[in-house]
């Protein structure tokens, strides 16, 4: 069997907050931000929550809907911009949460929001040398808006989980392709509470640069076309970006609609690109194709040809990505201030 | 003046835009290039050259940019010498250029502009462009270019009448004239109804009433009459370069609808080029925001003071009208790279006077004007230009 997806699993928080509630702040007109950007509301993780607790719920869906024994797991591989140490890995908090230790390779992964499609490709390789049978990468982020930047309205939390493997695979990992520039459109230096970015310059020469070249590199070393894809899942930083892109290669709303999450979670930054392909996997049939390409600023983007197969129609995964979506409870600024630790002399140090 | 003339023999500019894959040098090298193929001359043929850029130091970090642009024309060993004021730094280095040839010590001289605005975040280009104010009485006190230019439209709403229609309609027209432009930083249509509805900046001027950042270059080869006669084909002659100056601070000034600068400069210009406003066929002017465009054609004398409104509204700016005005897309529509657009306009002049100006061009245009100010007016630089 080729290597493939085997489970997955997906989280989203359970809290909303409305593009309106934070302009009522900043006193900005919410409906320009909202057609602006084309995102309503974005996700908060709970007070309780971070990268560590949403990659291992991730995983739990994963091998829940996987059914394999955590010990045949060789690798975890945990992307994201939010770990919640600088020093010590969320890898090994996911590793020994799902009892896959102490035998297997862990690490965690930082390339801005493309850190999650990083890790698909290092397990992919893993399982393809048959270095491991399975492995599990994760994109996952709590991520951080400056209060009043335009990044408030879309930085949101959420995740998704792949074990890859090479047995009953639910989609194929047909092929891999990736664009990479030393390109500085939006970092966070040590210490930095919030992330820079340079504005308009993450557009043209950042995002749709590397998308586009990622995106088009793989079409032609595979010679396939837009129209050979069911779906395509684009990093959506906003909803207006992947639209964006999917119209420059030629490809259709359509294709792009069932993997954009933007609009009513927000930018889930690493966990975008994977949350999106999960929520294509939620719906997609045998043979459906999928182009999935993320985007890390920094810059570079990881592109993939997937396939399902007639495994995934066997075992749906129970836990959607729709289910996180439609569970949701709204909060007002000042619990979200709360809940994000933005309240000063308050000690949230979890 | 002598009754000596000068002439524009070559013409050379960059796109205008976000361009972010040039740097400073190569925009100014790429447009002198082009100017020299352009008036058809070896670069060895230049004798000296004088380059507007307005804050090379804090959108670029680099200065001494006499030197670095004649070392990457390949001419190191020339005199090559950096104006500056403010947003008219292009229009005063035509100037410098001008009075070079004028005085009759160098036959060949190049005028440059050029600016790289978009590498830096948005409040830096703030603070580098507020260096055109009163640091100490404006900027000190949080005004802003935005905020003095609203100060001017509420004033000149409130004294004749003027609506916000009409100065949206300046908007509207520069971008319609932009869209025939290659050069322009936005070649598209807005609607009245876009620029309306587009967002408070300071009110009452919305986003759409203002000029871009941009990043570009433009470069223009002056020639003796001597010279320019001996080499080339279709000058285009320069025949008033006048400049004038105005308080600093705006809260200076006993009026804040009239542009003392621009008014006194347009006085000498016409003078020494023989002509009135009447016989003006086409102006460049200084749309740094909309309102300004109407206090432009107001101090050039296009109108009445107080009637600019009106006179946009009912289309005589537009091209075809009495005066045609920003057939380049202006400020608003072509972009502006601060030290390049009083070159820029000077090249918008070349074309309209050569007749090459494709889909915007004035018919039989025969005389044009520039008009380029630095600051909110305290620096105005204008220019006078006739067809060969």
């Amino acid at each position: 069997m080729p290597v493939g997806i085997v489970g997955y699993g997906a989280y989203v928080p359970k809290y909303r907050i409305k593009a309106e509630e934070i302009a009522a702040v900043w006193g900005e007109d919410a409906e320009k931000i909202k057609s602006g950007l084309n995102v309503r509301e974005k996700s908060v993780p709970s007070i309780d929550e971070d990268t560590a607790t949403i990659a291992v719920t991730c995983a739990r869906n994963a091998l829940e809907q996987a059914k394999i024994d955590p010990s045949d797991i060789g690798a975890v591989y945990v992307g994201s911009e939010s770990h919640p140490y600088a020093v010590k890995t969320t890898s090994s908090m996911v590793a020994e949460a799902i009892e896959a230790t102490p035998v297997l390779m862990a690490a965690d992964y930082q390339f801005a929001c493309k850190a999650g499609t990083a890790a698909i490709q290092t397990v992919m390789g893993m399982v393809a040398s048959k270095m491991i049978k399975y492995g599990v990468a994760i994109g996952a982020d709590t991520s951080q808006g400056k209060p009043g930047d335009a990044l408030e309205y879309t930085a949101s939390a959420g995740g998704a989980a792949f074990i890859i493997g090479s047995e009953n695979v639910l989609a194929i990992l047909h092929d891999t392709y990736s664009y990479t520039t030393d390109t500085p459109d939006f970092w966070r230096r040590e210490g930095a509470e919030f992330p820079s970015h340079g504005s308009r310059f993450t557009a043209e020469p950042a995002y749709f640069r590397h998308v586009l070249a990622a995106a088009k590199g793989l079409l032609e070393k595979n010679k396939m076309q837009p129209k050979d894809f069911k779906y395509v899942v684009f990093h959506q930083p906003n909803g207006k970006f992947p639209l964006n892109a999917a119209k420059k290669l030629g490809f259709t709303n359509e294709q792009v609609a069932t993997g954009l999450l933007t609009p009513v979670i927000g930018n889930t930054y690493s966990g975008a690109t994977p949350l999106g392909l999960a929520a294509v996997l939620d719906e997609a049939n045998a043979g459906d194709k999928i182009l999935a390409v993320s985007y890390g600023s920094g810059a570079g983007s990881d592109a993939f040809i997937i396939e399902v197969t007639k495994e995934n129609e066997k075992r749906r995964n129970k836990k959607t990505v729709k289910s996180y979506i439609n569970k949701k409870e709204y909060l007002n600024y000042s619990i979200y201030s709360k809940f994000k630790g933005k309240i000063k002399g308050v000690s949230l140090e979890k | 003046m002598t009754g000596k003339k000068v002439a524009i023999i070559g013409v050379g500019l960059t796109k205008f835009g976000e361009l972010w894959e040039k740097s400073y040098r190569d925009l100014i090298t790429e447009a002198g290039v082009k100017a020299i193929g352009d008036a058809g001359i070896d670069g060895k043929d230049v004798q000296e050259i004088f380059v507007g850029s307005m804050s090379p130091g804090l959108f670029a970090a680099q200065e001494h940019i006499g030197a670095l642009v004649a070392d990457y024309a390949g001419l190191a060993g020339i005199p090559a010498t950096r104006v500056e004021a403010a947003c008219a730094s292009g229009g005063l280095a035509l100037r410098q250029a001008y009075t070079s040839i004028i005085s009759g010590t160098k036959d060949i001289v190049v005028a440059g502009g050029v600016e790289k605005m978009t590498d830096v975040p948005t409040g830096l280009a703030m603070t580098a462009l507020m260096g055109a104010g009163d640091e100490e009485w404006e900027a000190f006190n949080g005004a802003t270019f935005p905020a003095l230019y609203a100060l001017m439209a509420r004033r000149h709403m409130l004294e004749y009448g003027t609506t916000i229609e009409q100065i949206s309609m300046v908007s509207v027209k520069n971008h319609a004239n932009a869209k025939h432009n290659e050069y322009a930083q936005f070649q598209f249509d807005v609607s009245l109804e876009d620029v309306l509805n587009s967002s408070r900046v300071a009110d009452p001027l919305r986003l759409l009433h203002c000029s871009p950042i941009s990043d570009g270059a433009a470069v223009v080869i002056l020639a003796s009459e001597k010279k320019a006669k001996e080499i080339c084909d279709n000058p285009v002659w320069i025949t008033a370069s006048a400049m004038a100056t105005d308080t600093l601070a705006l809260s200076d000034r006993k009026s804040l609808t009239q542009t003392n600068s621009a008014i006194l400069a347009a006085k000498d210009a016409y003078k020494q080029a023989g002509v009135t406003a009447k016989d003006i066929d086409f102006a460049e002017v200084h749309d740094c925001f909309a309102i300004a465009e109407i206090l432009a054609i107001e101090a050039l004398g296009f109108c009445k003071i107080g009637a600019g409104g009106k006179y946009t509204e009912d289309g005589h700016t537009k091209i075809g009208g009495e005066h045609a005005v920003n057939t380049s897309g202006g400020l608003k529509g072509k972009g502006h790279p601060v030290g390049t657009t009083g070159i820029a306009q000077a090249i918008e002049a070349t074309f309209q006077l050569r007749g090459t100006a494709g889909k915007r061009q004035v018919k039989d245009a025969e005389i044009g004007l520039t008009h380029n100010v630095g600051g909110s007016g305290a620096t105005a630089v204008i220019h006078v230009y006739r067809r060969d």
